[in-house]
């Protein structure tokens, strides 16, 4: 039953992207539909109607997010359906090699993972229809973004369906490539190309890694199937290579660090409804790449590859957010924070997979229900937050967040979906990402039963960095929202932006932030819905997560740590509404309206606020040594001895150090490698024939 | 019957906070050979302002408003985690140490957003200082906490506090290193001397008093109650965890009587401590603020690492 839903889901998609190419073809459309439907004059009329001109557009583009929308929907229930019952479903597919099918299945969690992919694919279903009303009008077609759009989420839910590493691979490619083309979809700018460029480049020598990947587990264990992979007898050293390549490979699609370069080129260029499904659903899917591959395929765990990945996650997560704090772009900003929160997840593996090699698999277990949590979590807010910055794109077409201000008045809905969004984020109770983030808290509190003092050590330490990583993670959201929707508009634009008025751009946003809300209150549901997934998966279940009732969330006992968040609400909404209650209603007094204060001196205005470059310069000036900062000041003076200033500009510029430090000598050392390699390219056609005459002759030398 | 009497001790640990805030003052000002106020001065301004009219600026949103009941309601269900009087209380399981320093951070994020709100320099000010301080001060509290929490295999407070008692008294250096280490975080996260100064409103000094410049009556009253209220709760808890005798085991009047008592006393002279250091301290200039709580979380580091080499050791051999 689960496999036929996610088949319909994904037969859903690949309908979408079929329809997205007849969107300029009303003519044809038409025309087919009135011969094919010759013989049915009642239907006939009715397909008049449907396909007449005035209003194909409006009416096509909803049906393509209507069928993206089924196919999140069916993801959903196909995810759903297996978790709970926790069945396997396979199936083989009569497509791909001779002697290769392909093969599917449909378990636990995938199951999950269709589930993370769904709800974000809903909530765009609902909102994309609305945003891409702007493009209609402009240069690019609207069949290749719609075409696109289906073959990409297909992409995601066939590597979430494959059991083979030809499938994987494919469905993989599908995913990357499709992205691609979302990604330069406005290419008249030549920052997208550039940075399409770079994300194709990326994939595709991450995609090589995972090829590899598997080719050294498929290489031990007899087949290119899943299976037969999971049945490989690999050495240490063998499993540590495929670990590595496969981290490579994952990581680089997930974002980790130092392999992130493309992420903050590539999300901020997309359309936003695209950029929530990358952010939110795509890394996401190399996360499931990694589990699937190191905790289901390999099959064993050595503590250095915990060590490694804890290590790679907590740096991820700290520099992910510290260089996000100094973005100024709405988008950029929401990318970087992605790489933090991809940071976190890869954190809370690593101490998964310490526990694990340990054989303390139940913390293990903790571990992995903490990380998959955060991706979910994760997937939901940071896919509204894309929609919001959309949605603030959509009516002032600026991304700089310096020009941005006193949107809440403006825009008061959008300005409560992301005020919840940003709660989230900042793992604030009682929000879905605090839950996860106390579960990882929690997990690495456990270490103390390790044997290895090293490690707990290493683990206390990590759990500090989260720590730091969590509170900068609220000053840069905070900041956010102190920037954009708070204080004075600080542009003419910002100024006069009205609300959104697309019911669907207002659902979509509203279902997440619902879902976001829900899912931080009723967390244990959730959590026990996990269970078959970890079974199934390590063995192991976490027995006491609910040893106090549905409604307390207990991981491990329930002296050890107990989390009640419904209670937690209600009892602030108690006492808040009592405050209020006693301080406003009994006592009767209005506010008075008044100008802030402005020291008397009068004439307060916009440009007086602190900006957003202003509010992180403190961080900025602390954390120095990680920034690549390039500032400047230029103070004009005027007056007799120049004693007055005239005016001040102040400049920044904070550069992804990555670049300088590891990328830009890579470049220099390929260049230097191609102009190595270009002294025998002559040009000269009998060069060309020597060098074809001597490798014959070096060939049949071999074979003879 | 118990969560009537958890109930009876979160009420009492809001009533007394004011007091508390009054006696600093007052022990602060006889250091200083001035004359000060009644103890119980709090109280009365806290009235006063009750009876005010709140004054609403232009640029304000609904976000102003609404900050200080929230701020307000996190900061008392923050005083429901923590045992005042007894432990085992049923409140002390909704949440743990991590969700109050998740209640923290909430109070702090929406006192920070009403700062913003209004699109004053001060505000916006005041937001990046307090941000940027808390999320230095954060990881070193957590760090303290965890200290705590590893030895005592739980971060829940009632738990902690029971394994601590129980153990009678033990020289841990460990909980030495996280006691300094959790005492300079409350310096900084109370907005006190040498970090903050609670009496200053000069401009360029201000880090709490800027974000909070534009509340006036009752918003102003519930904002001053809820900053009274936490810095009891550090006091509570350094108070209560590193050293909880005479806090009640069960619930039968004696030992609660007793309870009382022996937290007033606690608290007495943590106060004293705390003015005392108010006095000979002078106030940082901003950027030595990241130094101090740098030396805070070095200081919880080695809490950290001398339990892991120290004392766990020892545990698991």
């Amino acid at each position: 039953m689960s496999l036929f839903f996610a088949y319909v889901s994904v037969l859903f998609a690949l309908m979408s992207a079929l329809t997205a190419l007849t969107a300029s073809k009303q003519k044809e459309v038409a025309n087919l539909s009135r011969s094919a439907l010759q013989h049915w004059p009642a239907l006939q009329f009715k397909a008049e109607n449907l396909f007449c001109e005035s209003g194909y557009a409006v009416r096509h583009r909803n049906f393509l997010f209507i069928l993206l929308g089924f196919s999140g929907l069916f993801a959903v229930l196909a995810g759903t359906t297996t978790l709970l019952s926790g069945s396997i479903t396979t199936d083989i597919l009569p497509l791909g090699l001779p002697w290769l099918n392909w093969h599917i299945r449909i378990d636990p969690l995938s199951g999950f993972f269709l589930c993370v992919l769904g709800l974000p694919l809903m909530a765009v279903s609902l909102y994309g229809s609305g945003y891409v009303r702007e493009y209609e009008h402009g240069k690019h077609s609207m069949a290749a973004l719609g075409l696109f759009t289906g073959l990409f989420v297909a992409g995601m839910e066939m590597v979430l369906l494959a059991d083979d590493a030809f499938i994987f691979m494919i469905a993989w490619e599908l995913m990357s490539v499709a992205s691609y083309f979302l990604v330069v979809f406005q290419h008249h700018h030549s920052a997208n190309r550039h940075a399409g460029f770079l994300y194709l480049l990326m994939a595709e020598i991450g995609a090589i890694a995972i090829i590899l990947a598997f080719g050294v587990v498929a290489g031990f264990g007899n087949g290119l199937t899943f299976t037969a992979m999971r049945s490989a007898e690999l050495s240490a050293t063998w499993a540590s290579i495929a670990f590595i390549l496969g981290l490579i490979g994952f990581g680089m699609k997930a974002g980790l660090m130092p392999l992130h370069a493309w992420l903050p080129e590539a999300h901020p260029v997309a359309p936003p409804h695209i950029s929530a499904l990358m952010s939110g659903v795509m890394l996401k899917i190399a996360v499931y790449g990694f589990i699937r591959f190191s905790f289901d395929l390999l099959n064993q765990f050595l503590w250095q590859w915990g060590v490694l990945v804890l290590i790679l996650g907590c740096t991820t997560a700290v520099l992910g957010i510290l260089y996000a704090l100094q973005q100024t772009n709405l988008k950029r900003l929401l990318a970087y924070s992605s790489v933090e929160n991809i940071g976190i997840i890869f954190t809370a593996l690593g101490l998964s997979l310490i526990f694990f090699s340990s054989g303390m698999s139940e913390l293990g277990t903790l571990g992995l229900i903490a990380a998959l949590l955060h991706c979910l979590n994760h997937a939901l807010f940071k896919s509204l937050l894309f929609m919001v910055a959309g949605i603030i794109w959509h009516k002032i077409h600026d991304h700089n967040l310096e020009n941005l201000g006193g949107l809440i008045h403006r825009m008061p809905k959008t300005a409560v979906f992301f005020l919840v969004g940003v709660l989230s984020i900042s793992a604030l109770p009682p929000f879905n990402g605090f839950v996860s983030e106390w579960l990882i808290f929690q997990t690495a509190l456990q270490a103390g039963s390790l044997d290895s003092g090293v490690l707990r050590s290493l683990i206390p330490s990590a759990s500090a960095v989260l720590a730091l990583t969590s509170a900068l993670a609220a000053t840069c959201f905070v900041k956010f929202y102190g920037v954009a929707f708070l204080g004075l508009p600080r542009t003419h634009h910002a100024a006069h932006a009205n609300e959104i008025d697309h019911q669907g751009m207002v659902t979509g946003p509203a279902f997440l932030s619902a879902c976001c809300l829900l899912f931080g209150i009723f967390p244990t549901p959730l959590i026990n819905a996990m269970g078959n997934l970890t079974q199934q998966l390590t063995g192991f279940q976490l027995t006491n997560i609910s040893s106090l009732g549905w409604l307390w969330l207990t991981p491990v006992s329930q002296n050890t740590a107990a989390y009640a968040p419904l209670y937690v609400l209600a009892g602030s909404m108690a006492v808040g509404g009592l405050c209020y209650h006693f301080l406003y209603r009994r006592t009767g007094l209005n506010p008075r309206k008044a100008e802030p204060w402005d020291c008397g001196f009068g004439g307060l205005n916009a440009h007086m606020q602190y900006t957003s470059g202003a509010f992180s310069m403190p961080i900025r000036r602390i954390f120095q040594p990680v920034f690549d900062i390039k500032e400047s000041l230029e103070v004009q003076h005027e007056g007799p001895a120049s004693t007055r200033v005239k005016s001040i500009r102040y400049q920044f510029q904070a550069p992804d150090p990555v670049w300088s430090k590891l990328y830009d000598p890579i470049t220099l050392a390929v260049n230097r490698l191609a102009r190595f390699a270009g002294i025998i390219q002559t040009g000269n056609i009998r060069t060309y024939l020597g060098y074809s005459f001597f490798t014959l002759i070096f060939l049949l030398w071999v074979i003879s | 019957m118990s969560w009537l009497l958890a109930f009876l001790e979160t009420l009492l640990f809001i009533a007394a906070a004011p007091l508390l805030a009054g006696w600093i003052k007052r022990v602060k000002c006889r250091l200083q050979n001035r004359k000060s106020p009644s103890v119980f001065q709090p109280y009365r301004n806290l009235l006063k302002l009750y009876d005010k009219q709140p004054i609403l600026p232009h640029p304000a949103s609904w976000i102003f408003p609404a900050a200080p009941y929230i701020v307000f309601a996190s900061t008392v269900l923050s005083a429901a985690i923590v045992p005042l009087v007894a432990v085992n209380l049923p409140t002390a399981h909704i949440a743990d140490m991590i969700v109050l320093v998740g209640f923290f951070a909430l109070s702090r994020t929406f006192l920070v957003l009403a700062g913003m709100d209004i699109g004053t320099a001060f505000g916006g000010m005041g937001a990046s200082r307090e941000m940027t301080i808390s999320s230095l001060a954060e990881p070193s509290m957590l760090m303290a906490v965890f200290t705590l929490a590893m030895t005592a295999h739980t971060t829940n407070l009632s738990e902690a506090i029971n394994y601590v008692h129980d153990t009678g008294l033990v020289l841990r250096p460990s909980y030495v290193f996280a006691l300094g280490g959790l005492m300079m975080v409350t310096v900084a996260e109370t907005g006190r001397v040498p970090v903050d100064n609670p009496a200053t409103h000069l401009e360029l000094t201000m880090i709490h008093e800027a974000m909070i410049l534009e509340y006036s009556g009752r918003w102003l009253a519930l904002i001053e109650w809820a900053s009274q209220i936490k810095l009891m709760l550090y006091g509570v808890l350094i108070a209560n965890i590193f050293f909880p005798w005479g806090i009640a085991q069960d619930f039968s009047p004696a030992s609660l009587g007793l309870g009382i008592v022996m937290i007033a006393i606690k608290l007495a002279i943590l106060a004293v401590i705390l003015a005392l250091s108010e006095v000979v301290l002078a106030k940082m200039r901003i950027f030595r603020v990241q130094e101090y709580l740098s030396f805070a979380y070095l200081l919880s580091v080695l809490g950290m690492l001398s339990h892991i080499i120290l004392e766990a050791a020892r545990v698991y051999r």
